[in-house]
Parts: structure tokens; sequence; C-alpha cells
């Protein structure tokens, strides 16, 4: 083969014992194994993220489980479109959705931001739900993963209570009455239901600071939540592991059972 | 009493064993106990001191009661015994649009009901009593009639139709001149007695009205 006119710098490595190894180009070559190395000399990072990344899942894992980390790919979306879209809205009853048409018709990519975010509410609902089908059709529920489900159901209920709150925010008609709507049903809950409404409008009917408590619920409290949760979730996915699907369990059993036996 | 006396002898006999650390005499806590436990209130404290105002500060709406408003919707003239007619009135100032709502209001009619004078007004609330969302009356059915889920007045605010579970509430009216003022909305029970107002879909009548416990942030009906 004829020699390419490569620098010197960018051809093959040295081996071993060959040269000195002390020029600025082979120290430079080390650099990123020299940081990593720095980094992980200092926080055990390779050893948490090996068991993390490389942990062993049972036979069988197919497309289904991937429904997990779509929602939280989904969650991830919403919230970096949504980081964006508080830099242009404003929650006040006058205001709203004035700075919304503003977003969408004038701010460069507004629209295509303001469409990620309201569609992905959607999507991120429907993988919730065939997350949680998945979940309770493989039986993935059952012990010891039952503390796993509860906190995946408070999550749905979080993830549902953010499509509420974020569904009055471009203050249009819609967004009106169903807040209207909603905050009626809440108010027909026995006792505490009256009492929720008021906390929830700030008052007997839609007052001037409703918007900015369905705000910072929508973009403050629930989604610290929501972080705070899929952090324990995932923690236990991996601690845990996940499930075989339930149809190659029984095929599995009998042999496992002999050699339990021989053992 | 023998038997006790003869145990502490025999413990005073054993070897004796070593005070746990920390532990002065007569003590009943080690020290170390003592500042754990008062690190922990000293802790909650904080965690109280911080969180009640906040938690003060979002509950706080519950529990105020509105200034109460009259404002003036035009001439006695304008009103007939017979049928409606609209008003707009704001309700929350200062949000606009959205603060305002329509009421219909008409005469007091004798025929219609008893009860009713013609020196008095009725002022019909156009929120819906099923979830809230607008009623409009429709003259030539002399009904009113809501768009959200079907529900169906009469010319009384009396339902005659789909899911609400009460009338449509009322506003108080007064007479100041020969001027309509309207004031705070009251609820009304089947029997058209007011009540405080309630917020949409709870009950005023019967055993249910209890599920529904007065708020403050709401006018007494009058």
């Amino acid at each position: 083969m004829p020699k390419l006119p490569i620098p010197q710098a960018l051809r093959k490595p040295s081996k071993p014992g060959v040269g000195n190894g002390a020029g600025p180009m082979d120290k430079a070559k080390h650099a990123p194994a020299d940081l990593v190395g720095w980094v992980d000399e200092r926080t055990g990072a390779t050893g948490f993220l090996t068991g993390m990344l490389f942990r062993k899942v049972p036979k069988g894992t197919n497309w289904f489980y991937t429904l997990g980390s779509a929602t939280l790919f989904a969650f991830v979306v919403q919230a970096l479109t949504g980081v964006f879209l508080a830099m242009y809205y404003t929650p006040s009853a006058t205001e709203a959705y004035a700075s919304i048409t503003y977003l969408t018709n004038e701010v460069f990519m507004g629209e295509f931001v303001r469409g990620m975010h309201k569609w992905g509410a959607s999507v991120m609902i429907i993988l919730i739900f065939l997350h949680m089908g998945r979940t309770f059709f493989f039986g993935a529920y059952k012990y010891p993963r039952e503390l796993n489900w509860v906190i995946g159901v408070v999550l749905l209920i979080l993830t549902l209570v953010m499509g509420l709150t974020g569904y009055l925010l471009p203050f249009d008609q819609r967004s009106f009455w169903a807040t209207i709507v909603a905050n009626n049903i809440t108010a027909t809950g026995p006792i505490a239901g009256p009492y929720l409404a008021d906390f929830l409008r700030a008052g007997a009917e839609f007052e001037a600071t409703t918007i900015a408590r369905f705000y910072a619920i929508h973009m403050l409290a629930v989604p610290g939540l929501i972080i705070a949760l899929i952090v324990a979730h995932l923690y236990l996915v991996v601690k845990l592991g996940t499930t075989a699907p339930p149809w190659l369990r029984a095929e599995s059993k009998p042999k496992s059972l002999r050699e339990e036996k021989v053992g | 009493v023998a038997d006790a006396e003869e145990k502490k002898i025999a413990t005073n006999d054993a070897p004796e064993k070593p005070a746990p650390a920390g532990y002065y005499e007569g003590e009943t806590m080690t020290r170390r106990t003592a500042f754990a436990v008062a690190g922990q209130a000293a802790g909650g404290l904080a965690v109280m001191v911080v969180a009640l105002p906040a938690v003060a500060f979002a509950v706080a709406p519950i529990f105020d009661s509105p200034e109460e408003s009259w404002e003036g919707v035009g001439p006695l003239d304008d009103f007939s015994p017979d049928t409606y007619r609209q008003a707009v009135i704001t309700i929350v100032d200062g949000i606009g649009e959205s603060g305002k709502t329509t009421v219909y209001v008409r005469q007091g009619n004798p025929e219609i009901n008893p009860d009713e004078s013609p020196d008095e007004y009725v002022a019909i609330s156009t929120r819906c009593a099923h979830l809230g969302c607008p009623v409009r009356f429709v003259s030539a059915a002399s009904t009113f009639i809501c768009p959200c889920h079907g529900g169906v007045y009469d010319f009384e605010g009396q339902v005659i139709g789909g899911p609400p579970v009460r009338p449509l509430d009322r506003f108080q009216t007064r007479i100041v001149g020969d001027q309509l003022e309207i004031g705070p909305r009251y609820s009304v029970t089947s029997d058209l007695e007011p009540v405080r107002a309630r917020d949409p879909g709870e009950f005023t009548g019967g055993i249910w009205e209890y599920l529904y416990p007065p708020r403050p942030s709401t006018a007494p009906p009058p």
C-alpha cells in the first residue's frame, strides 16, 4: 500500500516500549484516559456506572422493556422544552394568551418548541400507560417489586397533574373552561372537596392568582417530585433487576429445580 | 423485703461493671442521647419555621372572605317580568374578560312564583350547577341550556334535564334610586330557598348537603 500523507500525530501509535512515550503528543493521547481516571479515582463512578449499564437482564427481554425508558425520554423532552417556553410565557390572566400567541407566531421556532411540549404531553401519557400495561401483563409488579409499582402509580398521578395544570396555561377558551370544569369536579369531592377547589383557585371564583398557582405547580412543585420519584424508581429497577417475560418462566423452571437438587 | 436486701448485697459483692461511657452518676440519659434528641428537635423546629409559613401562605385564600361588591346593571325599566335580559358583571377584579360573567335578570313575577313580588328582581347566574360551564337562556324554549353536558333548566332555573344536581345559582339584587344593582352570589335549594354559595356539582338539599361544608370564601346567603 502506498504511504498516505498522514500527519505524524494521527498515525498509528507506536508499540509499547518503542519510543520514549514522553513527548507532548504521546501525553496528549493519554489525556482522555487520564481525565476519566482522575474523576474515577475521586468518585468511584465507573463501578457504579458499569453495575448500572452492564447489569444482567433476563432471557427474553424484548422491545416492550423499552417503554419505561421511552417515558423517561418523553419526560426529559417535556422538561427541556418547558424550560424554553418559560422564557417567553407570562403567567397572568391578562397577558398569558398574548404571550402564548407571541411565542407561537413571532418567536423563531416557537411553534415547533411549543408543539413538542404540547404533543409530547400526550405522548408521555400514552407511553406511561403502555409501560404500566407492560408491567401489569408481564406480572412485573409482583414481589419484590411492589414498592416500585406504587412509586410508578404515584408518578402516573403526578404526570396527570402535569397534564391538568399545563392545560390552563395557554389561557384560551378551551383552557379556561376545561380548568373551570376540572376545579368543579375537584369541588364535588366530599368534605375536603370544596376547600381543595378553593386552594387550587386561590378563592371561590377563578381568581387573579389562579394561573400563577397552576404555573408554580406545573413547572416547580410537580416536576421536582417527579424527578425525585424517577430516581427512586430507577434505583429500584437497577437494584432488583427486571423480570423475564411470563412465557419464559414456565419453560426454565423444571431444569433449574433439578440442578438445585443435584447441587 | 429481706429477699431484696439479699439481692442487693449479692450485686454489691459481684465484680463491678464499668459504667457506660458518657454517664455521670444518677443520669438517666447519656450526653450522646441528649445531644441527639436536642439536635433532632432543633432540626424539626427549623423545618417548621420554614414549612408552616409556606403552607399557610398557600392555603390562606381558603380562609379569606371576599369583600361584598355591588355593581349597577341599568335602570329598573330595562327589565321585564316575562323574559330575561343579559347583563355583564365583574366578579373578580383585575383579570379582564375572565373576571366577568353574564347574568340573566328579570323582574319578579307572582304569576310564575307566588313568592315573588314585582318590587324585587331575580338575577340568575349562568354558571351551570353541574360543572360550571356557561348556560344560555333560549327564549323560544324558555329554558336555560348548558353546552357542555346537556343540563337544562326551566324559566326559574330549576333542573328539568341533564346532570345538574341543583337549580342555577342566583345573585343578590338591590334597588338604588332607579338603578338595579347586583351583589354576591348565592345558591338555592330545590325549593329555591337561599343558601350559602356552593361550587357547581355540590348538593344543596337532603343529607348530601352535609358532604359540602360552608366555605369562608363565600358570602352568607341573603
